[in-house]
C-alpha cells in the first residue's frame, strides 16, 4: 500500500501526447499484480476472510467517503443500505427460512436489491439533506437505529431477531463463488469497480459540482446550481456502492441479521472511514485493511498481554481516538505529511521545494 | 404563547381541542362502548403514565445534552456513556451506603467531575471544530462502553428504591367504575411518581436558574452569540465548564433513575443516546422547554405504541422524528440559524 501515489498528478500534466495507460502511476501497477497474484500466495482464511472482508467494508466505506469526503455529508445510514441490500437478495432469493424468500432467478433479485436499498438510500439522503453538519450524524445515527429496531421487530419480512441464513451466491458459470478464491476475484472486481467509479465520478461535473457544494453551498447555489438535487444525487450513488457491499457481505456471512447493522457496525464504519483518511476515496479500503486486520489478530494480541480478547473495542476505540486527535486526516493525513516533509527536504543546493504534497 | 395563539389561530384551536380531548379521556369514566373500541381504561391509563415517566426519565437525559449542545455546539455523542456510568456508580454506591438517596449527590459530582475532564481536556482542545469533536465523542463512548463492559459485565442490574418509595400509590383518577357502583382509583408505582415529580422539579429549576440567574443570563446570552459574551468581558470557558459539568451530571443522576425504574445494562448507553438524539431533534437544538416537550412526545408515542402496536411503536418514534424533519427541520422549538 506504500506505493501509491495521488494519480491526480499524472493526468493533468502533459496528457495529450500520452494514453491513458501510460497515465496510470507505476504504483498503481504494482498493486494491481499483487493483487491479482494474490490468491498464488496466500491461503484460503487471508483470501476469504481478510481480503474479502477488506474490500467489502472497503466499499461500504466507500461510499461514506464519497459522501464525506466531496459531499461534505458525514452519513451514518451507509451500513444500513447496505444491510437493506443484503436483506432484499435474502428475501426474494434463497435462504434457509424458504416460507419468507420468495425464490427469483438472480436476475431479478440482485437488480431489485440495489434498486431497493438504493431507494431506501435516497429517501433517508433526502431526509437528510435538509439538515446540516453534525445535525447529518445525528440525523441518520437515529434513522439507522431505527432500522436497526424495526428489523428486529419485524417478523413479517424481516424475521426478526435471527434474520436470515444460508444466504449463498447462485452458482453461476458452473463456480462456486464463495468458495476463496472465487470469492475473492468477485469482491476484488466489485471494489476495483467501485473505486473507479467513485473517482471517475469525483472528476465528472457531477462531482465536481458537488464539491463546489460541500465548500460553499450558496456560491453553487447562486451560480444556478440545485444544492439540494445534488446531495440527494450524491446518497443515490453512495447508496449503489455501499448496496453492492451488503450484497457481498451477506455473502461472506451467509446470513444476515438486525445486528449486521446495529449502532456498533454503523459505528465500525464511520471508524474505517476515519482511520483511512477522508479525503480520499482509497483511505477507505486502507482503514477497512486496518480495521480487518486488527480484529482478525487482535485476539491473539491481547492475549499476549494478558488481557481477553473482549477487549478488542477497546483497541480499536484508543485507536480511533489517537487518530482523531493526532491525524483528523486519518493514515493517508500521516503519509501525506510524511511525503510533504520529504519533499521540502528536497533539494539542498538550491533550497528550492519539489512539489511532492498533496493539492488536497 | 399568546403570539403564537394569534399568529396561528387555527393551529391554536386544534392544539386546545386535542388537549381538552386528552384531558377528558383521562380524567372521565369510560362509557362501555369506548371500553369496546379503546380497549380497557386501565391500560390506557398505564400506557399514558408511563409514557409521562418514561418522557420525564427521557428529559433528565436530553435537557443536558441539549443545554450542552446550545452552548457550545458540541454533540456529545458521549452522553449515553456518562448516563449508563451514573448508573452504575450509583448502583455501587446505594449498595455500598444502603441509601438510595444519597447516591444522587454522589453519583452527580462524580460524573460531573468526569465531564469536567472531559470538557477541558478534549472538547477544549479542538473548539469550533464540530465534525472532529463528534467523532471523538464517538470514540470515547465506544472506549468507556468496553470499559464499563469490563469492570461489570454483561448482567443487567437493577437499584433497589427506598421501601417508602416501593409498592404502589393511588392516584385520584377513576380507573373504572364497577357494576355495583363503587369507583375504582388508578394504582401505580409510587417512585415513578417520584421519578414524575423529580423531573418536573428538576425542569422548572432549570429553567428558574436560566431565566432568573445572572449565571442563567450568560448561559443564554452563549447561546445567543458566543463571541459576543466573550468579548464583553465573561470568562467563556469558566461557563463553559460549568454547563457541561450540570449537563453531565443530570446525565448521571438520570442513570439511576433509569436504573431504579428499568435496569442497566450494557446497550443501554446507545440507547438513550438515541433516545435523547431524537427527543431534541424533535424539540428542537439547544432549547430546554423543546426537550421537556420532545421527551413527553417520544416518552407518549414509545408506550403508546408498546400497548396498541407492540411490533411498530420503533417506528412510531422514527416518524414523528422524519414528520417534524420534514416540515420543521430546526424542531418544534428550535429557532432557525
Amino acid at each position: 500500500m506504500a506505493v501509491i501515489e495521488n494519480p491526480d498528478h499524472a493526468s493533468s500534466s502533459d496528457a495529450p501526447t500520452r494514453s491513458w495507460y501510460e497515465n496510470i502511476a507505476p504504483g498503481w501497477w504494482v498493486l494491481a499484480v499483487i493483487m491479482l497474484f494474490m490468491p498464488a500466495v496466500a491461503n484460503d482464511f487471508i483470501l476469504f476472510q481478510v481480503f474479502g472482508w477488506t474490500f467489502i467494508l472497503g466499499m461500504i466505506a466507500l461510499s461514506l467517503m464519497f459522501l464525506a469526503g466531496y459531499g461534505g455529508m458525514v452519513s451514518l445510514i451507509q451500513m444500513s443500505v447496505a444491510a437493506m441490500a443484503g436483506y432484499m437478495v435474502a428475501i426474494f432469493g434463497f435462504s434457509g427460512i424458504s416460507d419468507l424468500s420468495l425464490g427469483m432467478p438472480w436476475w431479478v433479485y440482485l437488480p431489485l436489491a440495489i434498486l431497493i436499498a438504493t431507494i431506501f438510500g435516497t429517501l433517508v439522503g433526502a431526509l437528510a439533506v435538509r439538515t446540516e453538519g453534525i445535525y447529518t450524524i445525528m440525523i441518520t445515527l437515529a434513522i439507522a437505529s431505527a432500522f436497526f429496531y424495526f428489523t428486529r421487530q419485524n417478523y413479517g419480512i424481516f424475521n426478526g431477531y435471527t434474520g436470515f441464513n444460508l444466504v449463498v451466491p447462485p452458482q453461476l458459470f458452473g463456480v462456486d463463488w464463495r468458495a476463496p478464491m472465487p470469492f475473492y476475484y468477485l469482491t476484488l472486481g466489485c471494489a476495483t469497480l467501485a473505486y473507479l467509479a467513485v473517482v471517475y465520478v469525483s472528476r465528472a461535473p457531477f462531482g465536481l459540482v458537488l464539491q463546489g457544494i460541500r465548500d460553499n453551498p450558496r456560491r453553487m447555489a447562486a451560480l444556478g446550481y440545485n444544492v439540494v438535487a445534488h446531495r440527494i444525487a450524491a446518497y443515490t450513488f453512495a447508496s449503489i456502492i455501499a448496496a453492492v457491499g451488503g450484497i457481498l457481505l451477506v455473502w461472506q456471512n451467509a446470513q444476515v441479521a438486525p445486528g449486521t447493522a446495529g449502532i456498533p457496525a454503523v459505528i465500525d464504519i464511520l471508524v474505517i472511514a476515519v482511520i483511512g483518511g477522508i479525503g480520499r476515496p482509497i483511505g477507505a479500503f486502507i482503514g477497512a485493511i486496518i480495521y480487518v486486520v486488527l480484529s482478525t489478530f487482535a485476539p491473539d494480541f491481547l492475549f499476549s498481554v494478558g488481557l481477553s480478547a473482549e477487549r478488542f473495542n477497546l483497541l480499536i476505540g484508543l485507536g480511533f481516538l489517537a487518530i482523531v486527535f493526532f491525524s483528523p486526516d486519518g493514515v493517508l493525513g500521516l503519509w501525506d505529511r510524511w511525503q510533504e516533509r520529504r519533499a521540502k527536504r528536497g533539494d539542498p543546493l538550491t533550497g528550492r521545494s519539489e512539489d511532492g504534497g498533496d493539492p488536497l | 404563547m399568546a403570539r403564537f395563539a394569534s399568529r396561528h389561530p387555527v393551529w391554536t384551536f386544534i392544539i386546545v381541542l386535542a388537549a381538552a380531548v386528552f384531558l377528558w379521556l383521562i380524567f372521565a369514566p369510560w362509557s362501555a362502548e369506548m371500553e369496546e373500541t379503546l380497549g380497557r381504561k386501565r391500560i390506557f391509563l398505564n400506557a399514558i403514565f408511563g409514557g409521562v415517566t418514561l418522557g420525564a426519565l427521557y428529559f433528565l437525559v436530553a435537557s443536558g445534552f441539549t443545554l450542552i449542545f446550545g452552548l457550545m455546539r458540541n454533540v456529545n455523542l458521549a452522553h449515553g456513556s456518562l448516563y449508563l456510568l451514573g448508573g452504575y456508580l450509583g448502583f455501587e454506591i446505594s449498595e455500598f451506603t444502603g441509601s438510595w438517596l444519597i447516591a444522587f449527590p454522589v453519583v452527580f459530582i462524580i460524573v460531573a467531575l468526569v465531564g469536567i475532564v472531559l470538557q477541558h481536556q478534549v472538547f477544549r482542545r479542538m473548539d469550533g471544530e464540530d465534525l472532529r469533536q463528534t467523532m471523538v465523542t464517538i470514540g470515547l463512548s465506544v472506549v468507556l462502553a468496553d470499559l464499563m463492559l469490563w469492570y461489570w459485565g454483561g448482567q443487567s442490574y437493577t437499584i433497589f428504591a427506598p421501601d417508602w418509595l416501593s409498592g404502589p400509590m393511588t392516584l385520584p383518577i377513576i380507573s373504572s367504575i364497577r357494576d355495583s357502583g363503587e369507583i375504582v382509583y388508578l394504582r401505580y408505582p409510587a417512585v415513578r411518581m417520584a421519578i414524575l415529580l423529580a423531573a418536573i422539579v428538576i425542569g422548572i429549576g432549570m429553567w428558574l436558574l436560566l431565566n432568573r440567574t445572572r449565571l442563567g443570563m450568560f448561559v443564554r446570552a452563549g447561546v445567543d452569540d458566543r463571541e459576543m459574551l466573550a468579548a464583553s468581558g465573561v470568562r467563556i470557558q469558566y461557563i463553559f465548564l460549568a454547563v457541561f459539568a450540570f449537563g453531565a451530571g443530570l446525565a448521571g443522576i438520570a442513570g439511576i433513575v433509569g436504573g431504579t425504574f428499568q435496569s442497566l445494562s450494557p446497550g443501554e448507553d446507545t440507547r438513550f443516546l438515541l433516545a435523547s438524539l431524537v427527543v431534541v431533534i424533535v424539540g428542537g437544538m439547544g432549547s430546554i422547554p423543546g426537550a421537556a416537550i420532545g421527551a413527553l412526545v417520544i416518552g407518549l408515542s414509545e408506550q403508546l405504541g408498546l400497548v396498541y402496536a407492540p411490533t411498530y411503536s420503533v417506528v412510531f418514534t422514527f416518524l414523528i422524528m422524519a414528520l417534524v424533519l420534514a416540515f420543521r427541520p430546526q424542531g418544534l422549538l428550535g429557532s432557525a440559524r
